[in-house]
This record gives C-alpha cells, structure tokens and sequence, in this order.
C-alpha cells in the first residue's frame, strides 16, 4: 500500500475518532440518566406501577423535605414532617402548595432522595412530581405521594444501617408557563408530563 | 520578487539533501507555509507572544498580593479575567503550543527521517487557526467580561452571572485552539505511523516521538468532549437550552464532569511531550543511551490510559459519594508508579554518566527537581481527605504550578537550549543561559514553595486580598514572581544574542551523546531534509 493511501486511513480513523468523541459527551446526558434510573445512583428512586411486597415487621422513619425556586410564586410545604414507615408496605403522604400569585401558574417537582444509596429501594408508585401542576391564582390544593421502601434494604450491608430517608421536592415553573409570563424561557426534556411512549416503556420496565 | 527564484535551482538534485534550500519569498514562506520546520518556529514564537502576555498578567496578580488591601487590580471582576486569562493563555497559548506544535513539527520528521508532516497543508491550519484564538481571548481579557476562573464552571460562567459577549469570546477561542491541537495530532499520528525511516520499528523510536505519540492520542480522545462541553455551554448561553441549569432539568455537575474528562488528560498532553525531551537531554550529557526505554515508553503509554480515569480526584468536593471518592483516590495514585518509573530511569541514565552540566542539563536536572515536588504533592491532594481541606487553596496552586508551570516549562527551556543550535545554526550564550536558568530556579521556588504554607494555613485561591495572617510568604512569593520575570528578560537576551551571532555550529554540536536523527542534518537543517530516505539498522 502507498503511504498516501495509509495516509488517508489512519487520518480517517482519527477523524472518526474525534466525532465519535463529541458524540459521547452529548450521549453522557441520556446515558447518565439511564444509568441513574437502573441503578438508583445519586439518590434517584425507583419510579413505576411496582406493587408493594406487603408489610415485613421492620419500619424505617421517612422525611419530608420542600424547596421552591424563587421563580415560582408558590409556598410549598410538607403536610407532615415525617412517618414511620413499614418496610415493603405501600404508604401515602401529602405536601400542599399554594399559588401566591392571582394568575394561574404551572410547576413541576424535581426529586431525590438521601442518603442517595437508597435510591434503589426506595419506590414511588404514583407522585404529583410524574406530571406538571398547575394551581389557579390563590389557590391551595394537597398533593399526595404514595411509595413503599424495599424490606431489602435491610440485607444490603451498604444500606442495612440506614435509620431515616429523606424524600426531597423541588418546585420549578414550567417550561411553557415561563415562556408565556417572560421569565426563565429554559427548561429541559422532562419538564412536562410523561409521554405516552415514556409511560409504555415505563410500564414494561416495571412489569 | 523573491518566489521567482525558488525555480531558479529546481532542476539541482545532484548533491544530496544540503543544495535543496529553495525557499518561498517571505509571505508565502511564513503565510502559507507547509514546511513544517517553519511551522514550528511559527509556533514557537506564537507560544513565546502567549507566554509573555500571561506571564505579564501573572505579575500583576503577584503585585496585587505583595501585601493586604493592595489596589493594583482595582475590582474583583478584573481580577477573574486576569486569572481566568492567565490560566487559559499559559495552557492553550504557550505551553502547548512550544511543547506540541513547536518542537513536534520542528522535530517529529527530522527525528523519525521523514522529509515533512503528512499533511502540510492542515498542518498549516492547525497554526493558523492560534492566532484569532489568541485575540478573542484577549477580547474576553480585554472587556472583562470572562470572569470564571479557567474551569469555566457555570453558574459562574452563564448568562446570569457572566451575561457579556466577552464570554462567549473566550469559549469559542477555546474551540478555536481545540480544533487546532485536533488538526495537530491528526497529523502527527499519521506521521509517526507511517512515515518513519525504514528499520525504525516502534520499539526503536526515539523517546520524544513517543511522547507526542502518546499525547497527540491523549488530544484526539480528550479535546472532543472539551468541545462537546463547551458547546452546550454556549447554548445554554445564547439559545434557550438548559444542560447546566437545573431550572430546566439539568445538571451544573454535568459540566464538571465533562470538563475534567479533558482537563486531567490535558494536565499529562502539557508534561508528555515534557518528559520527552528531558529523556533526550538527559542521555546526551550523560552521554549514555537512556536507562530503561522500553520502560519509559510503556511508563507514558501507562500514564496516558490512566490518566483518563481519574478525572472526579478534582472533583471530591462536588458532593459525589465515598466510594466514588475511594476508587478515583486510589486510581490517581496509581499513577504515581509509571512516573516513578520515569524519575528513577532519568536518575539511573545520570549514574555513572559521564556528566556534562550545560544549560540543557542544568533546566533538565531543574526538572527533576521541581517536577519530584509537585509529583510528591499531587500524592498528598490525591487524598479525599486531605483534599477536603486543602481543596481551592494555594497548596493545589503550589501543586501544578510546580508540575506545569515549572515542569512543562524548565522542559520547555531545556528544549530551546539543546535544540536552538539545530534550529537556527547559532549557538546560545552558555554563560548568559546559566544566568537565565538559576534565576529561573531561584525565582519559581521562591515564588511557588511558600504557596504550600499558605495553602496549608487555609488561603483560598481566586482572591484578590487575604488577612493580614497571610502576609509575611505573600511578599516573599510575589518577590519570587519578580525574579522569575526578570529571568524572563535574561532569555530575550539570550534570543537576542543567539539570532545576532555570528559564529556557526557543527551538525552535532553535543558530540557522542546526541544519537537521534536530528544531528545528522546541518545546523540549521536545509528546507528540505531526507530527500533519501535514512536507514536504521
């Protein structure tokens, strides 16, 4: 082989390379995410249609915990600070929000939990923060939460110590409502509600 | 005009490589250039402009800590750009363009016996394309509007807290000098694969050809996600997206990540090519071949794999988890054994040599030295725990700055020594180069050593102004920057001197501890070199 023909290869391989580099460093962002849904890295819960297992003996203590952006005219607090929780045993508990503005306002929960290496036992079957909320002006409304703590967490040796999770909540304006009143037009792919194609794949996840 | 009388001995091919110096007239000599000998002297006076600008930015913040309450910088916000500039000019503006674009190009094909680069017109590119990144940058400098910090971390860098068009100057130099350094080691890539001399297997290649082998390797897998970061950043900026910004779903995590992806593997491209020529210089004043080749050779390749893996050891404080802490701990240290391979191999190659204490092997046992600190110091940050102190204070700035800007430096300045009489046919002062270098010394050491107390007492780096605790190794540091700047002006002599001489060099000027292939061409070598092809045995 002539070198201008080994030339061209190498070089073209170098080159494939390097798109195939910046390819990867966008693909992070979908891979990370998966990544974290599987295996509950960072504190992310499991999130689907799972029963519960029915209640074993055991019980952990789950904390409630709200933030709200400064972008969002809203108050948003926890019903109760906290619950004793049977592990295995389906369980709901309640935040209320209430629109401090006159104009009806949409937001959207982001959440985790900690300590984050419990993120994989810790199951939400239904949450206010799987879809977008909007509260007319001035209006109140309770939003429940309904979830079930793994009995396994207990035969985890990196989690069988664990005594108290926290449940964390935070409030954004929605990508829409901020375009309509001005403000923050920024907002990523899952501010908004599920698709139905994202709901399908949840389900034969889960199932 | 001058291109005419390139034709003039075109027919000449009678005597070898020497009657073959049909030079361009000077713009489309040094414009359009494709000869990669001119190519790389382009760069090395590029690296010596972007050095000196952020070697004067440097002075200015060792003025401002000479002592409390000083008022050189007069506000916070220009003191950002300063350091934001001086970081970024040292790193993309001058020491990667000496250690890669300069000496690679100028000796990659002398070394290797290749007649030129393998595409000398992109090779023509990758420099051309420095310049305008060195002007938006000064853009960014100049308007104060890139305030950062090198890292580019958002939110600092968004368009809430960094809302000018000096910004995204910066960040888009920043794409400028990757797609430069890309083009760059394409071509040495393809270079040192397929042009090499017949005979010279890969096992047989001199030292410095692996080292830009490796880091042109390090370049071509880190720089993209560089790119990659910076581009969603831009967007996050000036369309509406949101991969940083959890307002919208993302994460400003992400982006450190991202960045450190590329930023440790740029911390081993700028001191590869670094240890490279040290090897060289080392063996010729001792006049003995190198102690281990084969172990320095897989000592680089090993630093090279491992360095990108240990990314997050920059990032113990962003809330990652213990054992992600423990495994980039461990995985860090690790890397201390190839380099120890390194500095033993180097010290070995001394023993029982024969020594010869020129100004290269002064600046190259200068190394050593420094580079033995700043490794010993990167043990001690490699620490999760230690580094839960110590993190963002001046004892991290003590640390690369005695790697980098010491290291990759004194590798620079032992490069110019030993190679400026093969580059220009003049050889440098020695006296006058001695000068030059135990000012150096003297002046980075004082400058950066009393760094590590501060840190340790707990100075945070990025500030304009410290209490008064501080200031007793603040004045002796910025003492130690003033001696350094004045041995800066030692070297501009020893330019002046050197390209003034009127005396001329031999084609090996070291003698018998010079082997490579370079010092069988002429001092300095003809335009055209290996028209035949060199055989190695």
């Amino acid at each position: 082989m002539n070198v201008k023909r080994r030339n061209a290869i190498v070089g073209s391989a170098v080159v494939a390379t390097i798109i195939g580099m910046v390819g990867m460093s966008f693909a992070a962002i979908p891979l990370y995410r998966l990544f974290c849904a599987v295996t509950g890295f960072g504190g992310t819960p499991s999130i689907g249609l799972a029963a519960a297992p029915g209640a074993s003996g055991q019980t952990i203590r789950v904390l409630f915990n709200a933030n709200t952006n400064p972008g969002l005219p809203w108050s948003f607090e926890p019903d109760q600070l906290e619950v004793s929780s049977k592990l295995g045993e389906e369980q709901v508990a309640f935040y209320h929000a209430t629109n401090k503005s006159s104009r009806p306002v949409t937001g959207m929960a982001l959440y985790n939990v900690t300590p984050e290496r419990v993120g994989q036992y810790f199951h939400k079957t239904a949450c206010f923060c799987f879809n977008q909320q909007t509260l007319a002006g001035n209006q109140t409304m309770e939003f429940p939460v309904s979830f079930w703590v793994d009995p396994a967490i207990r035969t985890d040796p990196t989690t069988a110590d664990v005594k108290q999770i926290t449940l964390s909540y935070t409030f954004y304006r929605s990508l829409a409502d901020a375009e309509k009143v001005g403000a923050l037009a920024k907002a990523g792919p899952h501010v908004g509600p599920m698709s139905a194609a994202d709901l399908a794949a949840l389900k034969s996840r889960t199932n | 005009m001058a291109a005419t009388d390139s034709h003039a001995h075109g027919g000449d091919h009678a005597h070898g490589d020497h009657g073959h110096d049909h030079k361009p007239g000077f713009v489309k000599r040094w414009l359009f250039s494709t000869n990669h000998k001119d190519i790389g002297t382009l760069y090395l006076i590029f690296a010596v402009v972007g050095g000196t600008v952020g070697g004067v930015l440097s002075e200015i913040m060792r003025a401002q800590l000479m002592f409390p309450g000083n008022h050189v910088v007069t506000e916070g916000q220009e003191w950002n750009t300063i350091i934001t500039s001086h970081g970024l000019l040292m790193i993309f503006f001058s020491v990667m363009p000496a250690l890669i674009g300069g000496f690679g190009n100028w000796f990659i094909p002398l070394m290797i016996g290749a007649p030129d680069m393998a595409f000398p017109r992109l090779n023509n590119i990758s420099f051309w394309l420095l310049p305008p990144a060195l002007v938006l940058i000064c853009i960014g400098l100049l308007m104060g509007e890139s305030g950062s910090g090198w890292t580019l971390y958002p939110p600092l860098s968004n368009a809430t807290y960094e809302p000018g068009m000096g910004m995204d100057c910066t960040l888009f130099a920043l794409h400028l000098a990757g797609a430069s350094s890309l083009l760059g080691s394409m071509n040495f890539i393809v270079t040192i694969f397929n042009m090499r001399a017949p005979g010279m297997t890969l096992h047989k290649m001199p030292l410095f050809i692996w080292s830009e082998l490796v880091t042109a390797f390090l370049l071509v897998l880190a720089v993209p996600v560089l790119a990659g970061a910076i581009t969603m950043l831009i967007c996050d900026r000036n369309f509406g997206t949101s991969f940083f910004d959890p307002t919208g779903g993302g994460d400003p995590v992400l982006f450190q990540h991202l960045f450190w992806f590329f930023g440790h593997p740029e911390v081993y491209i700028m001191i590869l090519p670094g240890f490279g020529i040290i090897s060289h210089v080392i063996s010729t004043f001792s006049r003995k071949p190198i102690f281990g080749y084969l172990g320095m050779v897989y000592a680089m390749v090993a630093i090279g794999v491992v360095g990108f893996v240990v990314w997050a050891h920059h990032m113990y404080l962003s809330g990652i988890s213990v054992d992600t802490r423990a495994y980039f701990m461990g995985a860090t240290m690790v890397i201390a054994v190839p380099t120890g391979v390194k500095i033993f191999s180097w010290i070995a190659t001394m023993w029982g040599g024969s020594i010869d204490l020129k100004t290269p092997m002064l600046w190259a046992i200068g190394f050593i030295f420094v580079f033995t600190i700043g490794g010993v110091t990167g043990v001690v940050l490699a620490n999760a725990g230690i580094d839960e102190a110590v993190h963002n204070t001046y004892y991290v700035i003590a640390h690369f700055h005695y790697v980098l800007s010491l290291g990759a430096v004194f590798s620079i300045f032992a490069g110019f020594y030993y190679w400026i009489g093969k580059m220009s046919g003049h050889q440098y002062p020695e006296f006058w180069g001695k000068v030059h270098f135990w000012l150096t010394f003297i002046g980075v050491n004082l400058t950066f050593f009393p760094q590590h107390f501060l840190g340790l007492s707990g100075m945070p780096r990025r500030y304009p102004d410290y209490p008064a605790a501080f200031a007793g190794w603040n004045f002796v540091s910025s003492c130690g920057a003033y001696i350094s700047g004045l041995a800066m002006l030692v070297f501009f002599y020893v330019c002046f001197r050197t390209f003034t001489s009127k005396a001329h060099v031999a084609d090996n000027y070291w003698g018998e501890g010079a082997t490579t292939l370079e010092w069988t061409q002429t001092s300095p070598p003809a335009f055209h070199t290996y028209l035949e092809m060199p055989r190695i045995s």
